[in-house]
């Protein structure tokens, strides 16, 4: 079986012509509540097939709340979500739809702790994909040469590293064959020695064409990687740039705030 | 062996007193001979009798369980209402409302054992419930969202992630509850049924030495689930040989 989502697509994004892409992934108007407060504010954020998308604010600005109402993980109240022509209209179906092409992968790696790293892998493409145990075991053993460790199948998660359940996650992701990634603070939990080994599957795939929502506070990566970058700050897209005038020269004083706070070292 | 491992006590006692009279059950005369494989005999349905109820209970548990972990609030309501009304009766009156009762009201005719199998499981099937709701509850929520965005499905979920878990967790309280259920067993002789308490008193009635065929009941009892717990300890070893590092 070969792996079209791997295949290298070419630099897309937001510098192609309107006309060469729809989004991808649509989010407009989306506000979410949790109790009284208020999460998200009127929400919208368009990606395009190959974008890489890099979203950072303070913690509590809402960043991983979005990502995850892309996915459902988090109900949204108002506006509309859709991925790849794909409504979120609150039917089981399309909410699987959506799910089978979008991967996530979370900040405490989430991997089933009593299932050998090869099982953790199989078991999405066997029961949701139909796949025989066969086909799903070559497909998994593709994707850890991919994350650089096949030498541990039949180890548990609590026998590896930080980054490598993080590493193993992300092949867990990609063995569904998602068209959309989503990575949800992927360093956070991880010891510094561990970052570099994650971002650079990270680089990897975004360099294969994948495209890509990822929250983080690794700026070095974000100017490596992102096509785009977001600064969200309570509940609000503050700034919506290029990683270049991002960097440079934002628009808006609490992003400026914030780039420095967080690059001063 | 374990026979004669099993009299040391008893020659022990037999000194401390004269009112002992260990001959009911002395292994070398006939009559006792023919007494203590009556009382044994007791063992068969005591055990059959406990280990299917706890398998019903344990699915009829689960089954009660989930609804009461569901958003709906009226699933929620009769996980509730199950759960109090089932743990409110006391079992020796559910086996006698099960034997008595439920032919009159549904006019069919229950024997013995099913009578106490039903008394039993449905007893404790109320517990098992909540053991496996704080089971499941105790799981990450992380578990949950991964398997999600795998897009699994609620029983593929249930099923490959969450229950397996779960049940690591919560095989010392099914254990317990296994313990539970053999001692309980021995409420359903009040309906006739032959297992070791119903053994030991009509051993009793014909032989007027309670003292000690209640003694050999208690050290019956004792063996049996000593040996259920060493079943349950070496389960949990190997269910939990993966979590190892």
């Amino acid at each position: 079986m070969r792996l079209s989502v791997l295949k290298p697509q070419g630099k897309s994004g937001i510098f192609m012509s309107a006309e060469e892409s729809q989004p991808t992934i649509r989010i407009s108007q989306v506000s979410k509540y949790f109790g009284d407060f208020q999460a998200l504010k009127n929400v919208s954020l368009d990606v395009k097939q190959g974008e890489r998308v890099v979203i950072c604010g303070p913690s509590g600005s809402g960043k991983s709340t979005l990502i995850r109402c892309i996915n459902q993980l988090e109900k949204h109240e108002q506006g509309d979500i859709s991925v790849d022509g794909i409504a979120l209209d609150g039917s089981r179906s399309a909410l699987n739809a959506i799910r089978q092409r979008v991967g996530m992968v979370f900040q405490q790696f989430n991997l089933f702790p009593h299932l050998s790293v090869l099982d953790n892998l199989t078991l999405g493409p066997m029961r949701a994909r139909s796949m025989s145990r066969l086909d799903a075991e070559k497909l998994a053993m593709q994707y850890l040469e991919r994350v650089r460790i096949p030498e541990q199948t039949d180890k548990f998660p609590r026998q590896l590293s930080g980054g490598q359940q993080q590493r193993v996650a992300i092949a867990r992701s990609l063995c569904m064959e998602p068209k959309i990634m989503l990575f949800d603070e992927p360093t956070s939990a991880l010891d510094p020695e561990m970052i570099n080994e994650v971002l650079d599957v990270m680089a990897e795939l975004a360099s294969s064409g994948m495209t890509m929502i990822v929250v983080t506070h690794e700026m070095g990566f974000a100017r490596r990687v992102a096509d785009s970058m977001v600064f969200m700050d309570h509940g609000e897209i503050v700034e919506s740039a290029p990683p270049e005038k991002f960097f440079e020269n934002p628009d808006s004083e609490r992003c400026q705030d914030f780039l420095e706070k967080i690059l001063q070292h | 062996m374990k026979k004669l491992w099993l009299f040391l006590p008893f020659t022990l006692l037999s000194g401390c007193a004269d009112n002992w009279g260990w001959y009911v059950v002395n292994p070398t005369t006939t009559s006792g001979y023919n007494n203590l494989w009556f009382l044994l005999s007791g063992l068969y349905y005591t055990v059959l009798l406990s280990f299917t109820a706890i398998l019903i209970s344990i699915v009829v548990g689960l089954l009660v369980a989930l609804p009461g972990l569901s958003d709906n609030k009226f699933l929620r309501g009769f996980n509730r209402v199950y759960v109090e009304f089932v743990r409110a009766i006391p079992i020796l009156v559910l086996i006698l409302w099960v034997y008595y009762g439920l032919p009159q009201l549904a006019s069919i005719s229950i024997g013995v054992f099913w009578a106490g199998v039903i008394a039993l499981a449905l007893s404790d099937s109320a517990f098992e419930a909540e053991i496996f709701r704080a089971g499941i509850q105790s799981i990450d929520k992380g578990q949950y969202e991964a398997s999600h965005s795998i897009s699994l499905s609620y029983s593929d979920t249930m099923r490959f992630v969450i229950l397996p878990q779960a049940i690591r967790r919560i095989l010392p309280a099914l254990g317990n509850q296994l313990v539970y259920m053999l001692k309980m067993s021995s409420l359903v002789s009040v309906i006739g049924m032959q297992e070791l308490t119903r053994k030991a008193n009509e051993l009793v009635v014909t032989e007027y030495r309670p003292l000690e065929v209640y003694t050999i009941l208690v050290l019956e009892y004792l063996v049996l689930i000593l040996i259920v717990s060493a079943m349950v300890r070496w389960l949990e070893r190997r269910m939990n040989a993966d979590q190892r590092s």
